[in-house]
């Protein structure tokens, strides 16, 4: 990997820094301190051991065979299920939390959907011996409760937050609060590719390992690249950090895929960038966002909590409009049916984010003739809420 | 205090109400836009200017108000869910402006959702004179200021304890009307204790601007008010409070007047 340094503040129109005042500088600290710790050998290096001495990197990259018997073309998975923790979260979490013992900041706060973002940042501070304060919406507690007994045996205190449609959105916004209220103390570890510069590139940064493995172990196991790249998006960060490393490859397509939730006619879906629509700015940046005529935020739905968010982050906007990546959308019945379709074909259970972008590459009908997928996490934290959706399908 | 860079019809009236206020600090009481229903927000606001106060404060509420506490965060959601939108705002600020100038609070997607330049214009046709967006800092802020100057408002930025001296002198220089000074690294809501931080900040604050310095965030109680004007605050806001009261009395109405003038009575 290349120590070459990139913060961008914009992506085409999108992105930007729309914070209080009162973080600004913290922004500005932590865009040098990011600058300064990625091009320092050492950290680096810190880095790397870590993903793979502890988080075991590389992950496999796995032909999947009776699935590719399926959809009549090779699929291969990208194995971040098999990452400590269970998601590719992690690969962000740890990288922010070195970060953050860079910068002196020993009190660690974080949002989470799915609850593996705030795993991955509640096992990246027990290791690192941080104070880690962890913000998920009520109804997401609910829905991933295994993901909240791992976070408060791990040592971090998880925070209910009851607004709104108590999930992932407010989740944020109560943590972005948070830290305007202890920015001088506090390292907010955010959890995808949103927020103000210079998060969106730190967060696609650390998840680039994702892509840059797979690009090589593709090349190794069948001398060529794939025709299609996909990848699920809450807030887009395991797809940006896969697709970051063939955005250069012209032949390879790069595919996107947000929730649908009960359809897109329904209105009740997390499908911004599918559905296009004029750019709004929520949590720091102006991104595709799900809003109102007026401006007023809409709350999204999916039966998957990581990628039940209105906004997706400022990159994948950028990557859409400029005609490099596509994006569909996936309703929560097909996830549902392809959660158990992989399980059953592959012996892998997926978790349901993850599940939208399988049921693409299985059973949507396609010119490729070689997929690759970002399996971007395990469905231990989903059991409950799959068998009793399952009847259902 | 007074400059002379005074330029739009906006910052020149908010101008003279610092100048004319007849307190040590002039009075300018929050409220929010459609709060708990826009009828009754009117008559608020009504209260507001007989009960004292200078300049208005008027808050257009968002769905994702990052900058808020929970009295005002709740507040806004229940505006909301009271159907409130932005011409109910607007029909606020049309009604009270003739009696004091109002400048209106809101967050950046609700004016880039019209546009800066046709929300700005909007605004002043409504009367109002200024223009507070807490989450477009400096960085961001210049496609507004281009949108008030030519709709002829001001365009208040906003600096914090934890803004740095350089950061504070661009800030300073560019202030329009006044500077929103905020008085605690935190969001809105009421604080127990810290007229000590006060006077720190607004000695800085005033150090940075030749616009007056106006200081708000947690300001809760009278004495609390009558300690910034002390510590040399040339306006104080009152929000959370405000809001509190509007929010748990029995009549809301008499309920804020009464407060205002007690925080009027505080500054006199
Ligand atoms: C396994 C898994 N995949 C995907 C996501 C969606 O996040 P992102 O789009 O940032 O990858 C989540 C979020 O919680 C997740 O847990």
């Amino acid at each position: 990997m290349s120590a070459k340094v990139t913060v961008q503040h914009r992506f085409g129109a999108y992105g930007g820094q729309y914070v209080p005042e009162t973080l600004m500088p913290a922004l500005l600290e932590l865009e040098a301190a990011w600058i300064d710790a990625w091009a320092d050998t050492e950290f680096r290096a810190r880095l790397d051991a870590l993903l793979r001495d502890y988080a075991g990197r590389p992950t496999a990259l796995y032909l999947a065979e009776r699935m590719s018997e399926i959809a009549g073309r090779p699929i291969w998975l990208k194995r971040e299920d098999l990452l400590h923790t269970g998601a590719h979260k992690l690969n962000n979490a740890l990288g922010q939390g070195l970060l953050a013992v860079r910068m002196g900041k020993r009190r660690i706060i974080a949002e989470t959907g799915a609850g593996q973002h705030g795993v991955g940042t509640a096992t990246a501070c027990a290791l690192l011996g941080l104070e880690c304060v962890v913000y998920m919406g009520a109804e997401d507690m609910r829905r991933q409760l295994p993901n909240v007994q791992r976070m408060e045996l791990l040592g971090a205190e998880v925070r209910a937050v009851e607004a709104g449609t108590r999930t992932l959105k407010e989740a944020t916004s109560e943590a972005i609060r948070d830290w305007v209220t202890n920015v001088e103390t506090t390292h907010y570890i955010i959890g995808s590719a949103i927020g103000p510069a210079p998060y969106p590139s730190i967060v696609r940064d650390l998840q680039r390992v994702i892509g840059d493995e797979a690009r090589e172990q593709i090349l190794a196991a069948t001398g060529r690249l794939p025709a299609r790249v996909v990848a699920c998006v809450g807030g887009g960060s395991n797809a940006i950090g896969t697709f970051a490393a063939f955005v250069d490859d012209p032949g390879v397509r790069l595919l996107g895929v947000e929730a649908a939730g009960e359809g897109l006619d329904s209105g009740r879906h997390g499908a911004p960038l599918t559905v296009g629509g004029r750019p709004g700015v929520l949590h720091g940046a102006l991104i595709a966002l799900l809003q109102t005529d007026e401006g007023q935020v809409i709350e999204a739905h999916s039966v998957s909590a990581g990628l039940d968010y209105p906004g997706a982050g400022p990159e994948h906007a950028h990557l859409r409009d400029s005609g490099r990546a596509t994006y569909t959308a996936v309703t929560d019945l097909d996830a549902l049916r392809a959660v158990r379709d992989v399980a059953r074909l592959e012996g892998i259970i997926p978790a349901l984010e993850t599940a939208h972008a399988l049921h693409v590459v299985l059973r949507e009908a396609d010119t490729s003739d070689m997929d690759l997928v970002c399996l971007s996490g395990r469905g231990d934290k989903d059991l409950a809420e799959v068998m009793r959706r399952l009847p259902e399908c | 205090m007074l400059t002379d860079a005074v330029t739009t019809p906006g910052e020149q009236r908010i101008a003279q109400a610092f100048a004319q206020a007849p307190g040590r600090a002039a009075l300018m009481p929050y409220l929010m836009g459609g709060f708990p229903d826009p009828a009754t927000s009117l008559r608020i606001a009504q209260a507001y200017v007989d009960g004292g106060a200078d300049l208005i404060e008027l808050g257009m509420p968002f769905s994702d108000p990052i900058a808020d506490g929970p009295v005002i965060q709740a507040a806004a959601g229940r505006a909301l869910a009271a159907g409130t939108g932005v011409e109910d705002v607007f029909a606020i600020a049309r009604a009270i402006s003739p009696q004091v100038p109002v400048v209106l609070m809101t967050y950046a997607n609700l004016v880039l959702a019209r546009g800066a330049d046709r929300f700005a214009a909007d605004a002043a046709a409504a009367g109002a004179s200024g223009l507070i967006v807490p989450d477009v800092p400096l960085e961001e802020a210049p496609a507004l200021q281009a949108a008030c100057a030519a709709a002829g408002i001001a365009l208040v930025p906003l600096v914090a304890p934890t803004t740095t001296d350089e950061r504070l002198a661009r800030i300073g220089a560019l202030a329009q009307g006044f500077l929103y000074t905020v008085s605690v690294t935190g969001t809105t809501g009421e604080r127990a204790a810290l007229s000590d931080e006060f006077a720190q900040i607004v000695g800085r604050a005033g150090g940075a601007t030749s616009a007056p310095v106006a200081l708000g965030f947690g300001i809760a109680t009278p004495e609390q008010a009558s300690a910034a004007a002390d510590a040399g605050a040339d306006g104080v806001i009152i929000g959370s409070r405000l809001v509190r009261e509007a929010a748990d009395a029995a009549d809301p109405v008499a309920a804020v007047e009464e407060l205002v003038r007690s925080f009027a009575g505080a500054l006199r």
